[in-house]
């Protein structure tokens, strides 16, 4: 009886499966720009890829209730990861050819990031890592679909270095300093140390590297080497729950707090909020924007979307640090795909393969993003082949107790140090998969 | 009625002693593979391919390499990702040092290299049992992920930690397309099976049982312990090399330690477990169990809420997901706690009787 009754649910569940999985490429009707969404609310890193995802699919459902993209509506579907590298694969192969061909796909997560990067140019989908992604795919000429838009680590260490070497009183002051970068060891916590080093050899300070496992609750080793070598500054390269142990361990070891640094995944409110009056003093890289209540998007979202309830997530949520990013992210999509309407097409569906021409053209000058409602909260960003980042430009914030502060001017990367690097890497991983980069004439078409 | 042995004489031993005695049985495998090698890249799309089915055969072949050191030696490892570790970056260094290697030596050398490391971390069984081994196996987890990380040379000095390979060819083939992959993983995956049910047919394969069910007795009878358990770990970590080799190449192409860490070993152990200890078939069931049902969950629910008029958030499907298969398991392991092998024989029989049961 009992086998029976097995059999039964089983064959149910195949056939519930097959349905499932046949179901998608149902009707097609007029063509939406669809965007796939991966986004990760569960797990360790659930309480930062929250806001995060809110944000972009927020940003998505703005413009469709303002017409869409020239009267292109958007569609998206989200995928639930948990910042799991094979799940997050799994979630692009879902996503990727629904509704057409996804327009660009944000894995939000270096790992997944990496193995897509092997993937996105068969399947002609652009790889958007806003702030984050591998640092040697800011060279478009052999890193073709990968766009590492507002900044990449090494820039993000760069800007860190300088802005420590400016406290100091200039970068010659840096000479038999001690820096120590704890990292999440994984390839998002390694990219940076390659820069480091590089600043290092070039100013004379020393790099302490202290890796912390996934997920990061444990630290009390790492905390207690630097309570014995006292660097002078802290750098911190870590995510979710990562974060808000490091900065109560420097609590506990009684490291000040005005010391640590944080890349922006270790600057926004999840990060801070449970260590409250602990955290105060404490930085972060904010890549371009902090938290931001008062811009004009945020209040436009705010009443279209939020004051209807048609908004994700909470609504205080609304431009915290990662929420905006998340919408700067989305934003900088929407305007690829605005920009390759110019070319082939205004108002009409635009192919992952346009997209990508979109993205590598881009130029928001200040009006521009001054007109979608980012015055304030962004500087200009202007795309090319060879350089798949656009802006090179970030400031430092800095946790009051309650909210996060500007305290910093603007500082913008040294191309003169990262483009060798740039080079450098991407020729080598050029080398080794023999792709022939793109010459000046073929990035023009 | 028609699944029945009646009229079915042996008149020889060698048909006595095939792997599959019953005609219908026989047939039934036959169709399968040719389904699986003919059919299925003709109707599978792109992502059942290389999102489900590739991951599934690859696991599955972990899973069985797995079964023959724990289901059919009975030392229990928590080191299965390590060893799919050693067999990933061993194969990542064949295949880039030296020059012109073709794919599948690259794979087979990683699988011997693994073969080697688990000779190694299986010298511990021959003085502990049980779960203290586990323990030690659990070590080799540690090694490897800290050597990972952090030997640069293993890694080809990549800043981030994470290696790729791309062009990959056999034989001319070129590997590109998901149907490419899948019928490689496939055809690795028929061939290991073949070689381990008849490896655990064979004297060496009673060898290990003897010791799993008392090894006391076995060295007794005259089985030597240490080529026993020695040659299970070698045997077992060599599959489980290889496997990780495919799970690095050709799976996810680009990757680092943490696809191989200590959850990978627990995987691999809960679908021996749940699939069935000492069976080849309960290694495929684990595989599909773990890897498939957890995407199946993920699709289903918000599927079934929008059948009910119910939109299910991506947070709360996953968190459900998490429930169901916690629920699914303990369910299944209650109902027949020597896998789901075992419900698949119990249907055998009870379908050999079919329609008149005792």
């Amino acid at each position: 009886m009992r086998i029976r009754k097995l059999a039964l649910a089983t064959s149910m569940a195949v056939l519930g499966l097959s349905t499932v999985l046949t179901a998608p490429a149902a009707l097609a009707q007029a063509k939406e720009q669809f965007f796939p969404v991966l986004s990760y609310r569960t797990g360790a890193y659930g309480p930062n890829g929250a806001p995060w995802a809110n944000g972009y699919v927020d940003y998505l459902k703005y413009i469709n209730a303002k017409g869409g993209i020239n009267g292109v509506k958007i569609s998206f579907e989200e995928c639930e990861f948990g910042y799991a590298t094979d799940r997050g694969v799994e979630c692009y192969e879902r996503l990727k050819s629904k509704h057409g061909g996804g327009t660009a796909v944000h894995p939000l997560s270096t790992g997944v990031t990496f193995a897509l990067t092997e993937k996105v140019p068969v399947d002609k989908i652009p790889l958007v890592t806003a702030g984050y992604g591998r640092s040697e795919s800011q060279n478009g000429a052999v890193f073709t679909w990968n766009f590492p838009l507002l900044g990449t680590y090494w820039m993000a260490a760069d800007v860190l270095i300088q802005h420590i070497g400016k406290k100091e009183g200039g970068l010659d002051k840096l000479k038999g300093k001690k820096i120590a970068l704890v990292y999440h060891d994984s390839p998002y916590g390694k990219e940076p140390i390659a820069l480091l080093q590089e600043r290092a050899r070039m100013h004379g300070f020393e790099v302490m590297l202290l890796p912390v496992a996934h997920p990061g609750v444990e630290q009390k080793a790492t905390w207690l080497q630097i309570r014995q070598n006292r660097p002078d500054y802290v750098l911190l390269w870590g995510w979710g729950v990562m974060n808000s142990t490091s900065i109560k361990e420097a609590q506990a070891t009684g490291y000040p707090r005005e010391k640590m640094y944080g890349v922006w995944w270790s600057g926004a409110e999840p990060d801070v909020k449970d260590v409250g009056d602990g955290a105060k003093g404490y930085n972060a890289l904010a890549k371009q924007h902090g938290a931001e209540p008062n811009a004009k998007i945020v209040k436009d979202i705010q009443a279209t979307l939020h004051a209807k309830g048609q908004g994700t997530g909470p609504k205080e949520e609304v431009g915290q640090v990662l929420y905006m990013r998340g919408m700067i992210a989305a934003m900088l999509t929407v305007e690829g795909v605005k920009k390759a309407q110019e070319r082939y097409g205004k108002g009409k569906w635009m192919s992952g393969e346009q997209v990508r021409w979109g993205l590598e053209n881009l130029n928001l000058d200040q009006k521009t993003l001054d007109g979608l409602g980012f015055a304030g909260v962004m500087r200009p960003v202007q795309t090319s082949c060879l350089d798949h980042m656009g802006s090179a430009w970030a400031r430092i914030h800095t946790w009051n107790g309650s909210k996060w502060e500007f305290t910093s001017d603007w500082y913008q990367a040294d191309e003169k140090v990262i483009r060798p690097m740039v080079m450098l890497a991407s020729g080598r991983y050029a080398e080794e998969k023999k792709i022939t980069p793109r010459t000046p004439e073929q990035c023009k078409q | 009625m028609l699944y029945r042995e009646n009229g079915q004489f042996k008149s020889s031993y060698a048909a006595d002693q095939q792997i599959f005695p019953i005609v219908q049985d026989r047939w039934a495998i036959l169709g399968i593979v040719a389904f699986a090698f003919a059919a299925v890249p003709l109707l599978a799309n792109e992502y059942l391919l290389s999102a489900i089915l590739v991951p599934f055969l690859i696991l599955a072949l972990a899973a069985l390499g797995v079964n023959l050191l724990v289901g059919y030696c009975g030392q229990i490892t928590l080191g299965a990702g390590a060893f799919m570790a050693v067999g990933a970056y061993a194969a990542y260094n064949f295949f880039i040092r030296v020059d012109g290697m073709p794919l599948l030596a690259a794979l087979l050398l990683g699988g011997l290299t693994a073969a080697a490391v688990g000779i190694v971390f299986g010298v511990p069984s021959l003085r502990v049992r049980g779960l203290y081994l586990a323990v030690a196996t659990l070590a080799a987890q540690f090694l490897a992920d800290w050597a990972f990380l952090r030997i640069k040379w293993f890694t080809n000095d990549s800043p981030s930690g994470s290696v790729s390979v791309a062009n990959l060819h056999v034989l001319g083939w070129k590997i590109d397309s998901p149907v490419d992959r899948y019928l490689l993983c496939l055809a690795v995956l028929v061939v290991f099976a073949l070689l381990a049910k008849n490896m655990v047919r064979s004297a060496i394969g009673r060898q290990w049982m003897a010791i799993r069910d008392m090894d006391v007795a076995a060295e007794v009878i005259g089985i030597r312990p240490m080529f026993a358990k020695l040659s299970a770990f070698a045997v077992s970590s060599f599959i489980v090399g290889v496997a990780g080799a495919l799970w690095g190449f050709i799976h996810l192409s680009s990757w680092e330690p943490a696809a191989f860490s200590v959850d990978r070993s627990f995987q691999l152990l809960f679908m021996v477990i749940i699939g069935g200890m000492g069976s080849i078939m309960g290694s495929f069931f684990g595989a599909a169990f773990i890897v498939v049902l957890p995407i199946f969950l993920n699709q289903f629910l918000p599927w079934l809420g929008g059948l009910v008029g119910l939109a299910v958030s991506t947070a709360t499907v996953s968190h459900a997901e998490f429930m169901i298969f916690g629920v699914l398991i303990v369910f299944f392991l209650i109902v027949e706690p020597h896998g789901l092998a075992r419900l698949w024989s119990i249907g055998k029989e009870k379908l050999r009787l079919w329609p008149f049961p005792h």
